[in-house]
């Protein structure tokens, strides 16, 4: 590669690493060193409060649920609009991206104005003692509505790609739709799978807007992990707000950089 | 018909995944988002018209508006530099660097939020220098648009690094044999190229940042009139019973932010084909 002259790649690497340390490393330090401010064994007691590990469990229930269908549904969608040639093609994919321009204050409202008390359906569900606003379906819909569209995202260019002939030469040798889905389509494309489902799951453990929104931010009952820690931080429980952080982004991190050695891999495999 | 083959397709599957698809499509973003669109007609008396007449609410849509618009002008010479350094410098640790730059996408907005508001609050690591100086950052307008940084960098760095990828160094080199200087090389040669790419992450950072909430909250101080933005608002609606108010807020922000995606997939679907028109010319 034509690089720089040595002078002048030294100041790009400089200044690249400055913006990096300043605006990307140092908030991750401070979670830590906040959440470290009173030591490793305060960080985990406080973890294991039972209201944090209410929020635990919470968020993992909704996370499961959440990437559980947006996977079933994105492995669809992709399929359905990169094998096939059809009118309205472009109107589906601008459907399935369509949440990702929408706030996620907003992705809790819509839910709201269905099944809220002044909603379509509040009444109906009230008479009928159902609760889903403010409540664990509640929660689970926004969650679904935010991390809607990350597999089928990044699905759809890598089966793009892979056009039709091994499915249509699977079908041709008796192979049903689900069996061709199973064994021909996916393996080829388990990279970007993982890296669809990875993403989806860090952005359902993180909502906060969304199912801020829905939720009745009661602790020990409607709070997730994000949840949990803005009533610790506006509790002034400073090391427990930063110690549930921490976890979070450890989590966050890992998915990142998982993400990068997968793409990595597909990126070669491709080429 | 709306979902009919153009051709007879030998690929079997076809109605099982439209079925499939729509449903999963039409309950969790149709149906809620028709909620949202339908809303203003509903109560017939035309609630959320009138709540187009409340000023607090312009005054958190300039405040959203504005903090946006700054981060990502902010974020572009930002963007371009790690984008550059990504594809063109030999840079030690270029992976460490590309994963970092999706962390903003990936960390939990609350976790952004508290943290920044620490790391910029009138003690934090960067807060307290920085108020010695005089300057405060965490509970200003300021605060909103260092929040918006964050989230919207990693937009103009994956927006421009592709282009810049495709972008055959010979070029500059051919600049420089032919006398150009530096400055008129990046001028004339470099940023012409870039600069479709660098709209286009402008405008979705752009549009992100007028809808985030959580990394903005804990540090914005949140005073109506001065640095309460409008995803915040609704909430404070919806906390009211104000259905209709919060409605009109989300339905301006949803329309911009649409307005915003059309605009870059179009510049996209512009760009794309001058590039074409040129090759095949």
């Amino acid at each position: 590669m034509a690089g720089p002259s040595g002078r002048g790649n030294a100041v790009l690497v400089a200044a690249t690493y400055l913006t990096v340390l300043a605006v990307l490393v140092l908030p991750v330090l401070l979670v830590m060193a906040e959440a470290l401010r009173a030591g490793l064994p305060a960080a985990w007691r406080s973890l294991l409060d039972p209201d944090a590990l209410s929020a635990i469990r919470l968020t993992l229930v909704v996370t499961l649920v959440a990437v559980a269908v947006n996977t079933a549904g994105g492995v669809m969608a992709a399929w359905l609009v990169t094998k096939y040639r059809f009118r309205g093609r472009g109107v589906l994919v601008a459907l399935i991206e369509l949440p990702i321009s929408v706030s996620p204050v907003i992705a809790g409202l819509v839910w709201l104005l269905l099944f809220g008390r002044q909603g379509w359906w509040g009444g109906w569900l009230e008479r009928h003692d159902i609760q889903i606003a403010f409540a664990t379906p509640g929660i689970l819909l926004a969650t679904l509505f935010v991390t809607f569209p990350y597999v089928a995202r990044t699905l759809m260019p890598l089966m793009e790609q892979q056009g039709r002939e091994a499915e249509e030469a699977a079908f041709l040798l008796g192979a049903g739709f689900w069996r061709t889905l199973w064994s021909v389509t996916l393996p080829d494309a388990r990279w970007a799978l993982l890296s669809g489902i990875l993403l989806t799951t860090a952005r359902a453990i993180g909502e906060f807007g969304a199912v801020s929104v829905v939720s009745g931010h009661i602790p020990g009952l409607t709070e997730t992990m994000p949840l949990h820690i803005e009533t610790l931080y506006n509790g002034y429980q400073t090391v427990a707000a930063f110690a549930m952080a921490a976890l979070l982004a450890l989590i966050a991190m890992a998915t990142v950089l998982l993400r990068s050695f997968l793409e990595h891999d597909f990126r070669k495999a491709s080429s | 018909m709306l979902f009919r083959p153009r051709r007879r397709d030998g690929l079997p599957g076809l109605s099982r995944s439209i079925a499939f698809t729509l449903v999963w499509i039409g309950l969790i973003v149709m149906l809620p988002l028709a909620a949202l669109v339908l809303r203003p007609w509903q109560d017939g008396s035309g609630a959320v018209l009138r709540a187009l007449h409340d000023t607090r609410m312009y005054a958190a849509l300039r405040v959203s508006f504005g903090c946006a618009a700054l981060a990502a002008l902010v974020d572009v010479p930002l963007g371009l530099l790690l984008a550059w350094a990504l594809v063109r410098a030999r840079l030690p640790g270029r992976r460490a660097v590309d994963a970092l730059i999706d962390l903003p996408f990936a960390l939990p907005t609350a976790v952004t939020g508290i943290t920044l508001a620490t790391l910029y609050g009138p003690t934090g690591w960067i807060g307290a220098p920085l108020a010695r100086a005089g300057i405060r950052v965490a509970y200003t307008p300021a605060g909103i648009v260092v929040a918006l940084m964050f989230v919207g960098l990693p937009f103009i760095v994956r927006a421009v690094e592709p282009v810049l990828r495709g972008l055959p160094p010979e070029l500059e080199e051919a600049g420089v044999l032919l006398g150009a200087s530096p400055m008129q090389n990046f001028r004339r040669v470099v940023l012409p190229p870039l600069l479709p790419p660098l709209v286009a992450g402008f405008g979705l950072a752009f549009a992100r940042c007028i809808g985030e909430y959580g990394s903005v909250i804990f540090i914005a101080g949140n005073q109506p009139f001065r640095s309460e933005i409008a995803p915040l608002l609704i909430v404070v609606r919806l906390q009211e019973y104000d259905y209709d108010g919060a409605t009109a807020i989300a339905l301006i922000l949803l329309l911009s932010a649409l307005a915003c995606m059309t605009g870059v997939a179009a510049l996209r679907r512009r760009v794309s084909r001058g590039l074409v028109a040129r090759g095949a010319a």
